[in-house]
């Protein structure tokens, strides 16, 4: 076997292994979560309240506590990345916008928990205070704060799509007597809307699968949160606080639904994401 | 005369080396010679007293590697049975059930209270057992109605795996409804820095686990501190557990030797519980 085949063979073994990972995953937490199938147990763990003592171990307080979250996360991140790509692309090229480009990308590298624990001394005060409601752990400091985890990411993907415009378009715009602004928002934008989703669909699964800023900011109380000042508790912490409970119990096995709802959203992501890719010029 | 003193002093010397030796020397020196690691997992109202005994231990013997990690009772207990970990800690006397299903042996080195706590600067220190079980299920939603500012109560609870959780709502709450809006957080360590940083809040912690940082609420009157505690005065406590799974292995065993010692009871005190079993 000559060396071109071998380095075939081992990279097909590769890609193998780390695409059967993904399906084993799911396999796994099917078999595992297969008592939860029986009997419509699982849409009863969807839509339930999570209430212990009476026997009752829903999730469904745990879903609208991630989709809260998480979308409040996005409203926060998708603003503040749109403008802040636009300034390293059109208003500031040159030095500063270099030198915000390495701040961010510093940023991406800053530990989760480093975050998490500024929120608790910092933000958690100044919404206890501020609103005069609640203890500050509610869905708002988790929302803002875990915007803030994820603008970096965005803000890179961001300007990455707006610099893959080609430079004819802007100087035939700038030629055309166009202003700076009237290039971002005529022309780079719509010429880079694909990598804009694509970025998007990307930072939404990653504040629907963070961990540790919903588990240290938001409170973690199992209900259905009424305002964005209320305690809630996203599915992944929900896994965090189960996961030491008794293996047999029936609580334990929420854990199940609530990984194979997670894997299931990052999947339509994923899905979503690749749609898009190959409708048009390549994404990535 | 001179010489009598030189010798009474001596002697004094002798009798103070003597009197130190078995206290010091003795529980340390089943570590001698000993290469290894201890891993060590579950209740996080032991981690005070875990780390102090691993910092010594690690001292006399840098070669003997130990590992402290939290997670709850219902971690200490799982990790144990399974062989995740050495010695499982839980703040929960283990069922009949778990020690038959995993042949746990138990080692019962303290006693511990649970006690609700507040804001320092909260008025209300002190709570009848009915008044602190209408708070928890959520009746009595704001301090005014129990003198003091007219602020909602901010509710603090532990996760489900928890001993002090388990103990608390046994004993202080008669298995009372804990209502679903309470904040949870995952240690003891955590409650304490809640409830230090929220003005409004009320949780419970491990009684060693009490200090400036947070206020103790009586209950009925009394105070939970170590006194009323050990004396029976304050019901709400528990022993705190390790447990191996079998006989411990021999690393193992020194170092549960060594919190049966008398350097071991001593940690136990300075960290805020009350050795013995």
């Amino acid at each position: 076997m000559d060396g071109e085949r071998i380095a075939q063979k081992v990279f097909l073994l590769a890609a193998v292994l780390s695409a059967s990972v993904t399906v084993l995953l799911l396999v796994f937490m099917v078999i595992l979560g297969l008592p939860l199938f029986q009997g419509g147990l699982f849409l009863r763990i969807l839509t339930h309240p999570w209430l212990p003592g009476r026997q009752l171990f829903g999730v469904w307080p745990m879903i609208v506590g991630t989709l809260a979250i998480a979308s409040l996360a996005m409203a926060v991140a998708f603003p503040l990345s749109l403008g802040v790509s636009s300034l390293i692309a059109v208003v500031a090229p040159g030095r500063i916008a270099h030198l915000v480009k390495s701040a961010v990308a510093f940023m991406t590298g800053i530990p989760t928990v480093v975050y998490g624990f500024v929120g608790v001394f910092l933000l958690v005060p100044l919404v206890r205070e501020t609103f005069a409601r609640g203890s500050g752990l509610c869905v708002l400091t988790a929302g803002l704060v875990l915007g803030i985890l994820v603008a970096p990411t965005m803000i890179l993907f961001f300007s990455d799509a707006l610099a893959r415009v080609p430079g004819s378009h802007r100087v035939a715009a700038e030629a055309l007597g166009a202003t700076p602004a009237q290039v971002l928002v005529y022309v780079l934008i719509p010429g880079a809307w694909r990598g804009i989703v694509t970025g998007l669909v990307l930072s939404t699964g990653r504040a629907v699968g963070d961990t540790l800023i919903a588990l240290m900011l938001a409170g973690n109380a199992a209900q259905v949160p009424g305002g964005l000042l209320d305690s809630a508790r996203a599915l992944t912490a929900h896994i965090a606080l189960v996961i030491a409970s008794d293996f047999d119990s029936l609580e334990f096995k929420t854990i199940f639904a609530c990984g194979i709802l997670l894997y299931a959203f990052t999947a339509a992501a994923t899905i979503a994401v690749r749609r898009l890719g190959r409708k048009g010029e390549p994404v990535r | 005369m001179k010489m009598g003193l030189w010798f009474k002093a001596a002697a004094v010397v002798v009798m103070m080396g003597l009197a130190a030796l078995p206290a010091s020397a003795d529980p340390l020196a089943a570590f001698n010679g000993q290469k290894g690691e201890i891993r060590i997992s579950g209740g996080t109202a032991h981690i005070p007293v875990m780390e102090e005994a691993a910092k010594q231990i690690r001292t006399a013997n840098p070669d003997v590697q130990i590992s402290i990690a939290g997670g709850g009772s219902g971690v200490g207990i799982k990790q144990a049975g399974e062989g995740l970990v050495d010695i499982g800690n839980s703040g929960r006397k283990p069922t009949d059930e778990e020690v038959a299903k995993y042949g746990l042996k138990v080692f019962r080195w303290a006693l511990d209270g649970v006690g609700a706590v507040v804001h320092p600067d909260n008025p209300v220190q002190s709570l009848s057992k009915d008044q602190l079980k209408q708070v928890y299920a959520g009746a009595i939603d704001n301090w005014k109605v129990l003198g003091g500012q007219d602020k909602a109560i901010n509710l603090y609870t532990r996760d489900e795996a928890s001993g002090t959780r388990d103990v608390f709502w046994k004993r202080a709450l008669d298995k009372g409804d804990i209502h679903a809006k309470a904040n949870v957080v995952p240690s003891n360590g955590a409650m304490k820095t809640a409830v230090a940083n929220d003005p409004y809040a009320i949780g419970y912690v491990s009684v060693g686990h009490i200090d400036v940082t947070v206020a103790p609420v009586a209950l009925d009157g009394v105070v939970p501190t170590n006194e009323t505690v050990k004396s029976g005065a304050y019901p709400v406590s528990r022993g705190l557990y390790s447990l191996t799974k079998g006989e411990p292995g021999r690393l193992a065993k020194a170092f549960i030797d060594y919190l049966f010692s008398s350097t071991g009871q001593q940690i136990i005190v300075d960290k805020g519980f009350i050795p013995g079993n």
